[in-house]
């Protein structure tokens, strides 16, 4: 019966979409505001008939209904409850319904958050958010639906691939959905403003706290990805640019270019085009990540697998949406007025470079996703891109401007004298090339790039400081108005200051992590020991553990160390379920620093030797910084998001415009 | 001066291209000279040697473990053998294989052929349904004719890895 509620709430909100979509166009047609009200409750009404088909997805799959194919074939009566919860978004079908689900929520979000916009405005783009709900529902429902019946239902489960049984890995899709999905109130707005012909500054402040939201929950969506593949996958890497963490990575880049450039069109009503064009991408990158994943085209980490009838219907969203924006905009950019002129080095002129430099990082992200595949479908040849390429045309790039940006935050808006912000920025600079150079004096062959990059890592978080310290004049002004100066910052400015000290701190904690790292692997009998680093590690037992779902070995691993000793319990644990084994990483923390063992196979001993385990440790400095430092950008993006300016100001600026209207 | 356009619009849309420009140029220029070092090509053992990949240069070899092939020895190190069933190459791997990693399954290896022929693997990443074979596997087996439609592709089911001397 569940299913069948589901599967009907899931076309009722279809048709819900598509009668919102229609009605708000019409209103905005017509001027008609009882229309305008009637399709904004049909988009609340669409957002509670997608709860409701997710509900039911999700009782399904608690109450384990075999009978659905979808609960068959990714949950277990064995499993516990989280991922139980969880498997609703671990298959292709459920994780569709997901995204509908934050689709037609943020739908919801518009209708009830967007009172201060102009009501023309908002009826466009609630319009066109139904439109999007009504492309991306109908491909869940007709193509890829979660509530299909078995017609012989299975007594057991296939169950969740037991790496994705993970806590981490559980919350990890709803963050990244958020982020990837809220960037359609921000493609929306700007397919609105472009069949308005209108951009004036009072955009950029609608179009900004979308982008902040999204763009945070995207960032700690990523995060909790990598934080993810970091422990569960056994060898402590971080990030593979693989191609499905390059599909959530463009959006990203994309979406901190908008970030940036929003602001030059809130404050100076300059690069509006430029602004819009950016949101129409953000969302079109958003789904090129979706239709990515789940083509069939690609063989990695976290590819749902799929047959590529799928992909094709994807492939055509893809091409009409992202098509119809972009062709929109270069329609309609040239009636879009240019704003305020500004001198090359001045705050615009920064944010400007900030921006190509993002947008060609992007640019390169793609192209190193895509190319593998265009040069196969081309040749018949398989090649992959991995790392290397990365690291030689995105690092430099990004190398680049974050040498930039701690001048760009200190130059005045308009016009502005860079010696005076090169001249506050002495002492940053000093710090981190000391760091730099006493780095590379100190270390032993680790190459000058850890150098580099440390010092580079410096020069951010000191300049944030430096910023933050010149704003407030400390150390030329008293410290009473030291104080007052720093409760009267806007949010904004600490959220900025808080997000570049995040940029610092992740590249501390890659760079530091990547070039010290110290790994370990030998076979242990009970009672060896191997030295990792400082700490020597010894197997004095090797246990039986039962799981809930599983059956593991466990070592225990006693540790000494310069800090004390301590004990760490690996596991590899078997799913009988799926017949698989799953090491589980024992990590204990010092500090930022992470000390990482992995329990591998047991291996005989020749003839009648004792049995050994093969024991994988990594001593991996400043590990956690890695993650720490997109955290604080992504609180840094939520602080300026409670910004006062952004709620307030917009709001008075549409009554005003409100009251003008009614009086013409 | 006189070289500059004169009307304000003009001149604002050159400067944007001054600007642009170098920054674009220099993305497309490192992607090029990147690609020389970056790509990655993945064989058969079979088409390996009919291509002469020289020892040394990193490549993916793909194909299926043969069964009774894996050997692991008390330092950490495992040979195996990878097969495309009409050439096979020894593997040799220091590191933890991955869990899903098995005899008679499909595995892609990166790494390089050592002088003597014997296949020095960085990585090792292997799928881990004994349904799934890597895609580049499949393709290049459903080329060479070795294809068993029997193997079909499972879903979900991600492609996990293990790593040595990364």
């Amino acid at each position: 019966m569940i299913a069948e509620l589901g599967a009907f709430a899931l076309v009722l909100a279809l048709v819900l979409s598509a009668a919102q979509s229609g009605l708000s166009f019409t209103a905005r047609w017509r001027h008609d505001a009882a229309l305008r009200g009637a399709g904004e409750g049909a988009a609340l009404m669409a957002f509670a008939a997608v709860a409701i088909a997710f509900l039911s997805l999700m009782t399904a799959f608690v109450t384990s209904d075999f009978s659905v194919a979808n609960v068959a074939n990714n949950s277990h009566t064995d499993k516990p409850l989280l991922y139980k919860v969880a498997a609703v978004w671990g298959s292709h079908e459920g994780s569709m319904l997901l995204w509908n689900l934050a689709l037609t929520g943020f739908g919801a979000a518009v209708v009830l958050a967007g009172r201060q916009l102009p009501v023309g405005l908002k009826a466009l783009t609630v319009g066109v958010q139904g439109l999007l709900g009504l492309v991306f529902l109908a491909y869940t429902a007709f193509a890829s639906n979660p509530f299909v019946r078995l017609a012989r239902p299975p007594v057991e489960g296939a169950s969740l691939n037991p790496i994705l049984q993970d806590p981490f890995l559980a919350i990890h899709p709803p963050f990244l959905y958020s982020g990837y999905v809220g960037f359609s109130v921000v493609f929306s707005l700007c397919v609105a403003v472009l069949i308005e012909g209108r951009v004036d500054t009072a955009f950029a402040r609608w179009v900004r706290p979308w982008a902040l939201a999204a763009w945070s929950l995207l960032t700690i969506g990523i995060t909790l990805g990598s934080f993810w593949a970091y422990y569960e996958l056994g060898w402590g890497g971080w990030w593979f640019w693989d191609p499905v963490e390059n599909a959530s990575f463009m959006p990203w880049l994309v979406g901190a270019a908008l970030l940036h450039s929003s602001i030059v069109t809130e404050k100076r009503g300059a690069l509006a085009g430029w602004t819009v064009f950016l949101g129409v991408a953000a969302f079109s990158f958003s789904m090129l990540g979706a239709f990515l994943v789940r083509s069939g085209i690609l063989t990695s980490v976290h590819a749902f697998a799929v047959d590529p009838k799928r992909g094709a219907i994807l492939l055509g969203i893809l091409a009409v949406a992202a098509g119809s924006g972009l062709g929109l905009f270069a329609w309609r950019a040239p009636v879009l007025k240019a704003g305020g002129l500004f001198a090359p080095i001045s705050r615009e002129g920064a944010l400007v470079i900030n921006n190509l430099f993002l947008a060609t990082a992007a640019l390169t992200v793609m192209a190193g996703t895509l190319y593998p595949l265009i040069y196969q479908a081309a040749t018949g040849q398989p090649l992959s891109v991995g790392a290397p390429w990365f690291n030689l045309t995105f690092a430099p790039l990004m190398t680049a401007v974050l040498i930039l940006l701690p001048a760009g935050t200190l130059l005045s808006w308009k016009r502005a004298d860079a010696r005076g912000a090169v001249q506050r920025l002495w002492a940053a600079g000093v710090l981190a090339l000391a760091t730099g150079i006493g780095v590379f004096a100190l270390q032993n062959a680790k190459g000058a790039f850890a150098a580099i990059g440390i010092a580079l890592g410096v020069w951010l978080i000191a300049g944030a400081v430096t910023e933050l310290a010149e704003r407030v004049r400390l150390f030329r002004a008293p410290l009473k108005e030291v104080a007052n100066r720093l409760t009267g910052l806007p949010r904004g400015a600490y959220g900025m200051t808080l997000a570049h000290i995040g940029v610092g701190v992740f590249v501390l904690g890659a760079c530091v992590e990547t070039g010290w790292r110290v790994e370990a692997a030998q076979a242990l009998k009970l009672g060896d020991s191997v030295q990792v680093g400082a700490y020597s590690l010894s197997l004095t037992d090797v246990t039986e553990a039962e799981g809930p779902n599983y059956s593991a070995e466990r070592a225990t691993v006693r540790i000494k160390g310069p800090a004390g000793d301590s004990v760490l319990y690996p596991e590899r644990r078997f799913y009988p379920a799926n017949r698989q084994t799953v090491s589980q990483v024992a990590i204990e923390t010092h500090g930022p620093s992470d000390l990482y063992v992995v329990f591998g196979e047991r291996r005989e001993g020749a003839g009648a030797g004792e049995p050994s385990w093969l024991i994988r440790a990594y001593w991996n400095p400043w590990a956690r910084m890695i993650f720490g430092g997109p955290l604080l950008m992504a609180l840094g993006g939520l602080v300026s998001l409670s910004d006062r300016r952004l709620r307030m100001a917009a709001g008075a600026r549409a009554r005003a415009a409100a009251a003008a209207g009614a009086k013409a | 001066m006189s070289l500059l356009p004169k009307s304000r619009k003009a001149r604002r849309r050159l400067m944007a291209v001054a600007v642009a420009a170098p920054i674009l140029a220099a993305g497309a220029f490192l992607s090029v000279y990147a690609i020389g070092d970056g790509a990655v090509f993945f064989y058969t053992p079979a088409q390996a040697r009919a291509k002469h990949v020289p020892a040394g240069r990193t490549v993916r070899i793909g194909g299926l473990v043969e069964r009774g092939s894996v050997v692991k020895g008390p330092d950490g190190t495992v040979s195996f053998a990878v097969t495309d069933r009409i050439a096979t190459d020894k593997v040799s791997f220091r590191g933890d294989l991955p869990d899903l990693f098995r005899e008679g399954q499909g595995v892609v290896t990166q790494g390089a052929y050592r002088p003597d022929g014997v296949f020095v693997a960085k990585e090792v990443l292997a799928k881990h349904d004994e349904r799934y074979m890597p895609k580049d596997v499949a393709d290049a087996l459903k080329k060479s004719g070795q294809w068993r439609p029997d193997a079909t592709v499972s879903s979900t089911a991600p492609m996990v890895g293990g790593s040595a001397n990364r």
